[in-house]
């Protein structure tokens, strides 16, 4: 996992990261450029684009639902530590790493406590937002009273780094029977004034658990009021929406808007339509467990808007 | 319609009991003083059809045939509360059962809520007793898109 990694300015060369990276085998290399979108898999030759180097890297990890005990993974916290292994293993360390929610199953002091004990494995800091397992039946204070420190409101807040403002955003509260995530007015109200001195150059990344995008409405795949949110975001010359809750990667692009959602680290969830509910996929074989959790690498290159999502799973 | 019954008459007695202590601790559903909320009068009585909301004091001699009788149950399976649409008598106290791997709530729709079970993971139960006649619609709040309702008449 260490060879070849060229002659690196501040980041990393992207072919030898890519080499690096792929560890699976079935990694896809997702890059944003001028708003279009081409992928292509691990061991095509990356061609015109050429060894560009990221300016920094960071992680994007999902859905570890630690207290979840069943089929297809009666032990999430074991396939967690697996990841982090691999993220602590990376040539060039992530910046940080963002979790998108759902750290728990139940939102249980002792599943918050088991959560807290094995991301510590991680070398990176993190950065959370809640899922709805976090905050089940709205009650915040628990996931506030560990994650919220920084934080506005239900969990909201952004930072800069390295000339990329990040937005984390909670959408998992006062869900209504519309059966869709929600942000509210005063979240909206916040994130407006946050963009408002963000040059138009500066890449955004947005990170939040729900898709703001509509994927499957019969599942509650999308958020409700997630229009202004966009409406916002849409002057920006590079947006990227990094989501969880599906447990797959599914991705897609409005502009300059890129949204990707990543893989649990606990267990699959079924194809929109391929199943009568969104529930966990049972009948995985243990072996193709593995194949079906993941986690997302980002590379940023700045000046030029460019990220490069790098999905792989932990097989 | 199947008439979903407790299968387990262990778990009868239990709610039997729980029916007949309710009054003595009363959870946060009934603190917005609702008159339909059950715990507040779930000693054992029933109230009579003609004066709906009003809490009857009278204790009915029949009251253990009455609790066998004005019990139903709404699984909660596949992502869906089975049946949909539940119709009891006024009285009725209703027991969700969570079937499904995945936690699910039953919370009333309105607001303020009339009831809410909390989170229920697999094999756990909730139950709320019916007594004001009307429409009570709830969903799940972890997958909101998952309805159901309790009609009282």
């Amino acid at each position: 996992m260490n060879e070849g990694q060229g002659a690196l300015r501040d980041g990393v060369d992207r072919r030898g990261f890519l080499k690096c990276a792929a560890w699976a085998g079935t990694g896809l290399v997702w890059t944003v450029s001028g708003g279009v979108l081409s992928s292509r898999a691990f061991g095509q030759d990356a061609g015109a684009e050429g060894g560009r180097s990221a300016d920094f890297m960071f992680v994007q990890i999902s859905d570890t639902h630690i207290g979840f005990s069943k089929d297809p993974n009666k032990d999430p916290a074991a396939t967690v530590r697996e990841a982090i292994q691999k993220i602590n293993a990376l040539p060039n360390a992530p910046a940080f790493v963002l979790h998108t929610g759902d750290i728990t199953h139940l939102a249980k002091p002792a599943e918050f406590d088991a959560a807290a004990e094995v991301l510590k494995g991680l070398k990176s800091e993190v950065h959370y937002v809640p899922g709805e397992h976090d905050v089940l039946s709205d009650e915040t204070k628990p996931y506030l009273e560990r994650y919220g420190k920084g934080t506005k409101g239900l969990g909201w807040r952004s930072f800069d780094h390295a000339g990329v403002h990040f937005v984390g955003l909670v959408n998992v509260v006062n869900l209504r029977a519309s059966g869709l995530g929600y942000l509210g007015a005063e979240q909206l109200e916040w994130l407006k004034k946050d963009l408002e001195p963000v040059k138009d150059s500066t890449p955004v990344v947005v990170f939040t658990h729900m898709p703001l995008w509509t994927i499957h409405e019969k599942w509650g795949w999308g958020t409700d009021d997630s229009a202004q949110a966009l409406q916002d975001l849409r002057r920006f010359g590079s947006v990227t929406v990094l989501n969880g809750h599906i447990h797959q990667i599914m991705q897609k692009v409005e502009g300059n808007i890129t949204f990707h959602t990543a893989r649990s680290l606990a267990f699959p969830q079924p194809k929109p339509g391929e199943a009568s509910n969104p529930g966990p996929m049972k009948n995985v074989a243990a072996d193709k467990l593995r194949d079906m959790l993941g986690i997302t690498s980002v590379d940023v290159v700045v000046k030029r808007g460019t990220l490069a999502l790098v999905d792989s799973t932990l097989a | 319609m199947k008439e979903n019954r407790l299968p387990d008459t262990s778990l009868r007695v239990v709610f039997l009991g729980v029916v007949l202590l309710g009054g003595l601790g009363s959870q946060t559903s009934c603190d917005n003083g609702c008159p339909s909320c059950s715990r507040e009068e779930s000693q054992g009585t029933t109230h009579r059809l003609d004066s709906p909301g009003v809490a009857g004091s009278s204790v009915n001699p029949k009251v253990a045939e009455t609790a066998a009788v004005l019990e139903q149950g709404v699984a909660i399976l596949d992502f869906k509360f089975e049946p949909e649409t539940l119709t009891v008598s006024p009285g009725t106290k209703v027991t969700w059962v969570n079937k499904d791997d995945e936690p699910h709530t039953a919370t009333s729709s309105v607001k303020p809520k009339r009831f809410d079970s909390g989170v229920l993971d697999t094999a756990q139960a909730y139950s709320f007793t019916f007594v004001e006649p009307g429409s009570y619609p709830y969903f799940c709040k972890l997958h909101p898109h998952m309805t159901g309702v309790i009609v009282v008449k």
